[in-house]
């Protein structure tokens, strides 16, 4: 649900704000200092920290930034409270310390690289096709299919949609991994 | 959880051991709250500290950590001897009657040990667990059937056997061995086991710090017996609730993103396991789990799609054969010793959560190659260039891929309440970073453009892998897999239609009706219905996860119209068990489903967890198919016998009841039998000679009880929070809280920094003296416990030393949950 904040505060100045500021000329006088010029959107998501679930309110700007977040009061387990985590938030979103582009470290390297994601993706694969080939078990000794590769690990992860880890499962399945592991072991 | 968040608000009594929500789950308390307020219902905390949940207890009282199976056997003996159990309950619902072998002994006769053990192996045959059974005849067919005694007192019967185990754990023995004040004791004993009241219910809320142990499995076990016994299981308000600790640790448990399971706990198979029939016998024919092998059918379907027939099992083989335990803690031996090239993380920092962290990211400098998904730069990214590592002696490529974060991408996430709520997309990612299933999605992509046209067997599973969710792949188009959906028309054994082609399946129930599983493709049967479109109590369809619709029939906070809960958008598990064996509700006031008599069906306010049509006094039928096998008051469906286990005859490495054993690292010897330690534990010894190895510390070097925990304003291994300045601000150091009276006698003083020293190694921390850790009298000797949080490494804004640098590798004997909260360490003021 997309609810515009702008047409709210109009809505609420009519009848909160005409008690808070003065009236007439004044009134009109504090509005100018005070414009809105940025249209902001809420939408309603969920907490992505602790497993309680807390209904959040997410408020965006136009290029989709995040800059607030509140407490969904209709949310039936909050009921519109939430922990210093969830009201950061934003903070998550807009860290100057998120990864944007690709890295990449080369063998004894003490530095990161910038890289497209094509060759990053073609790079994987290939080191993904070259160990499975390399360490592919197909029978044991007794001669029962068992086909894993014990050399290729995965590892995550709690915090991802489950759809995520759905098609984690999936492909680390398909490939023949066994190691195959997550926060809730630990 | 048993039960929901909501539903703590039903609750007479809550007890919460082993877990702090008021920390780390702030939500949570409005609904402890609101039953105190409105019930006035009673909250108990037993935790080593007195956390910040404690603080708002009504009674707290304090444990040794390590030690909870003593306590909750304390509990159990005092149900049991005071006869506060629920006798109509434990009769009709348990295993309470049930016999049980006449070679079984328990570790009462044989000194801490189960009949069975193989010193050699280090292992039980559980042959002498089982049930004595005699042999029923319908129809001129033959069965073994469970034995059942007529009375509690028989003394062959589970209800005796658990009667004599626990004898042994007397008020005095948790004052020794906890170093609870037996009078304290004795009130939480008094409060709790009230609600074996049929009017009352008892919830028990846990976390980490029940399952972090080498017993782990064991404490939790002990919560359930001590549940089932006071009728507090499957009834509004009780349950045996785990507080999961991450947003979806719920849904990727689920998904299987562990080496022993496939989504919707089908169990991967191992190399034991030959062919599908073979693996299909791992399923009960005597309960609901005769479905297995059909939700199994329908996930190969959803994996391999038309290569996936009858006549090659289903692709059975084209599944990987596990071929030994490959769990958390062997995955890092195996790269301790060079054996695994490669490794794949998504939002996952071993570097700082696993345990003896130092030796785990030792470990990573052994992979040929490395691919980080993650939000940040993570301990375990960077790890090449972290303290004391030179980047040029580390051979590993490192791909770190930016990934998009919850608000930046579309899909689920399960509360701890089995709740599934959907995320809409609501802002944009960073730079160049991408969603996960994006990811993934072009990741599967180029591997199999670059296994194209191989005909050899061993990549078949690769080539025929069913992958389509578009491009770029929608999040709704893997719920919909997830879900279920009918690859053609899906019939019934009468050839009624039950799903029409290229439609989401409304409910598991129709892959267990079909006469074909392989018509229809599901990737999670518990999931069945999450996306399928149903009503928001308005009249409105939508994808079930994604309603708000606040209807709350009743009043208990059920909210059956709000997102979906697994499985079958069912609310409280075990819910039969919420009416008495006629099927009346126990009170009025706890009423949640009952069976009406007229109507000829279970009614209420949460969907039955029961045939829906099947009468309080139906009788089982011996060599019946699935639940037919199973009567009107077998309400544990989930279980060959229909019955809550007071004993556990299978499933369990370490015994049929829990017993209790000292934590590896202990300050005293175990003075409940001659075992010290859970004498089916596996401690590796790959390295103990070196700095890093899986060395295990002596009391007399290492006198003092540790213990990690988190805190509200940190996240996990900090990649979420220390990264952000509010959160930073509000937590900003590694520190390590310690007694007024331990700070004396070591003569630190509150602010000053120490080192604190495990047989692992040595973290430095701000010293944190306050009053809520106090010394105990343990076995007549003051003991002292230090705790510490375990959220930091040394990348972001807040670094610090990773407690996880000095816990142990060793995990739970069912598990390999590792042993995080208790071990020994020494501590002294270190230089400014």
């Amino acid at each position: 649900m997309i609810v515009d904040r702008r047409d709210f505060l109009k809505a609420v100045s009519v009848t909160a704000g005409g008690v808070l500021l003065p009236k007439g000329a004044e009134a009109e006088a504090q509005a100018a200092r005070f414009p809105l010029h940025k249209r902001v959107m809420e939408a309603r998501s969920i907490c992505p920290y602790c497993s309680v679930g807390c209904g959040v309110i997410i408020a965006t700007d136009q290029a989709g930034h995040i800059v607030n977040t509140e407490g969904d009061p209709e949310h039936p387990i909050n009921r519109g409270g939430l922990d210093p985590k969830s009201v950061s938030i934003p903070q998550l979103s807009n860290s100057p310390l998120r990864l944007k582009t690709v890295q990449y470290r080369a063998p004894g390297s003490d530095r990161w690289e910038s890289k497209p994601w094509e060759w990053a993706i073609g790079e994987i694969a290939k080191r993904v096709k070259n160990t499975r080939d390399a360490t592919f078990i197909e029978k044991n000794a007794a001669g029962v299919p068992v086909n894993r590769t014990e050399a290729i690990a995965w590892l995550g992860g709690a915090a991802n949609n489950s759809e995520d880890c759905y098609l984690g499962a999936k492909l680390m399945r398909a490939l023949g991994v066994v190691y195959l592991e997550h926060q809730a072991r630990v | 959880m048993t039960n929901h968040w909501n539903d703590l608000k039903n609750s007479d009594v809550i007890l919460v051991i082993g877990g702090n929500p008021a920390e780390n789950h702030p939500a949570s308390m409005l609904w402890v709250n609101r039953a105190r307020e409105e019930r006035k219902a009673r909250f108990l905390v037993v935790d080593p500290r007195l956390t910040r949940t404690a603080a708002r207890a009504d009674l707290y009282a304090p444990i040794r950590s390590g030690t909870d199976i003593v306590f909750l056997g304390g509990l159990i003996r005092h149900t049991i001897e005071r006869r506060l159990y629920n006798g109509e309950y434990v009769r009709a619902y348990t295993n309470a009657l049930t016999l049980v072998d006449k070679e079984y002994k328990g570790p009462a006769h044989l000194d801490g040990y189960f009949s069975g053990f193989d010193a050699a192996k280090k292992t039980y045959n559980p042959a002498t667990w089982q049930y004595q059974v005699e042999t029923a005849t319908v129809g001129g067919k033959t069965t073994a059937v469970p034995k059942m005694a007529q009375r509690l007192d028989d003394p062959s019967c589970v209800f005796a056997h658990l009667r004599r185990h626990y004898a042994r754990y007397t008020p005095e023995m948790v004052e020794r061995v906890c170093g609870t004040p037996k009078d304290v004791f004795l009130k939480v004993a008094e409060t709790f086991c009230a609600t074996g009241n049929p009017a009352k219910s008892g919830s028990i809320l846990y976390a980490m710090g029940q399952t972090q142990h080498t017993v782990g499995s064991q404490n939790v076990r002990a919560m359930a017996i001590l549940q089932l016994l006071l009728g507090n299981i499957g009834v509004p308000g009780g349950g045996v609730n785990a507080l999961r600790g991450e947003s979806n640790v719920q849904g990727s448990t689920d998904m299987a993103l562990l080496f022993h399971d496939l989504p919707g706990y089908l169990g991967c198979p191992s190399e034991a396991q030959s062919d599908f029939a073979t693996f299909a016998g791992r399923w009960d024919t005597t309960s609901f789990w005769v479905n297995g092998p059909k939700f199994f059918v329908s996930l190969m379907k959803a994996w391999w799609g038309p290569a996936a027939t009858k006549d090659n099992d289903w692709a059975y083989h084209y599944l990987p054969k596990t071929g030994g335990n490959y769990s958390w803690i062997p995955l890092f031996e195996a790269l301790y010793a060079g054996k695994i090239k490669g490794l794949i993380t998504m939002g996952q920092n071993p570097a700082v959560c696993g345990p003896n962290a130092r030796f785990e990211r030792k470990a990573l400098g052994n992979l040929d190659w490395m691919v980080v998904m993650d939000l940040f730069e993570t301990e375990t990214a960077g790890f090449w260039h972290g303290p004391g590592v030179d980047p040029k002696t580390i051979k590993t490529e490192v791909f770190l891929l930016p990934a998009a974060d919850a608000m930046e991408k579309a899909g689920s996430v399960v509360t701890s309440g089995r709740m599934i709520q959907w995320r809409d997309q609501v802002s944009t990612p960073p730079g160049d970073a991408k969603e996960d299933i994006w990811i993934l999605d072009r990741m599967c992509r180029a591997i199999k453009a670059a296994y194209k046209g191989s005909g050899a067997a061993r990549n078949r599973p690769i080539v025929d892998l069913a992958w389509d969710y578009g491009d770029p792949p929608s999040a709704a188009a893997v719920a919909r897999e997830v879900n279920g959906v009918a690859l053609e028309e899906v019939k019934d054994a009468t050839g009624k239609v039950l799903a029409e082609p290229g439609k989401t399946i409304a409910s598991f129930a129709i892959i267990a009706a079909a006469a074909d599983p392989g018509t229809i493709a599901c990737g999670c049967w518990i999931y069945s219905g999450y996306f399928h479109p149903v009503d928001d109590g308005t009249g409105t369809l939508m994808p079930a996860a994604k309603r708000r619709g606040l209807k709350d029939p009743g009043g208990l906070g059920i909210y059956p119209f709000w997102g979906w809960a697994w499985p079958a958008n069912r609310r409280i598990l075990y819910n039969r068990a919420s009416a008495r064996p006629d099927g009346r509700p126990w009170s009025e006031d706890k009423k949640l489903i009952w069976w009406d008599a007229e109507a000829k069906k279970w009614v209420g306010y949460d969907v039955p967890d029961f045939p829906p049509t099947k009468p309080p006094d139906a009788a089982a039928v011996p060599g019946g198919l699935g639940l037919a096998a199973q009567g009107g008051t077998d309400a544990f469906l989930m279980k060959a016998d229909g019955k809550g286990w007071l004993f556990a005859p299978k499933g369990l490495n370490d015994g049929p009841v829990p017993e209790h054993y000292e934590p590896l690292e202990s300050p005293i010897r175990n003075l409940l039998s001659g075992v010290q330690v859970n004498p089916v534990v596996k401690v590796w010894a790959t390295d103990r000679d070196k700095d890093v190895g899986d060395r295990v510390g002596a009391a007399d070097r290492f006198p003092i009880v540790c213990t990690t925990y988190r805190l509200t304003e940190q996240w996990q291994a900090g990649a979420m929070s220390r990264t952000l300045p509010w959160l930073v601000e509000t937590q900003p150091d590694m520190f390590v809280e310690l007694s007024r009276e331990l700070a004396q006698e070591k003569g630190i003083k509150n602010g000053d920094p120490v080192l604190i020293i495990s047989a692992r190694g040595r973290v430095r921390a701000v010293a944190m003296v306050t009053g809520r850790f106090k010394p105990l009298r343990v076995d007549g000797k003051i003991l002292h416990q230090v705790g510490m949080p375990w959220h930091y490494g040394w990348l972001g804004h807040a670094t610090g030393d990773s407690a996880n640098d000095l816990t142990p590798h060793v995990g739970d004997a069912n598990t390999m949950i590792p042993e995080y909260k208790a071990f020994l360490v020494d501590l002294t003021k270190a230089e400014v």
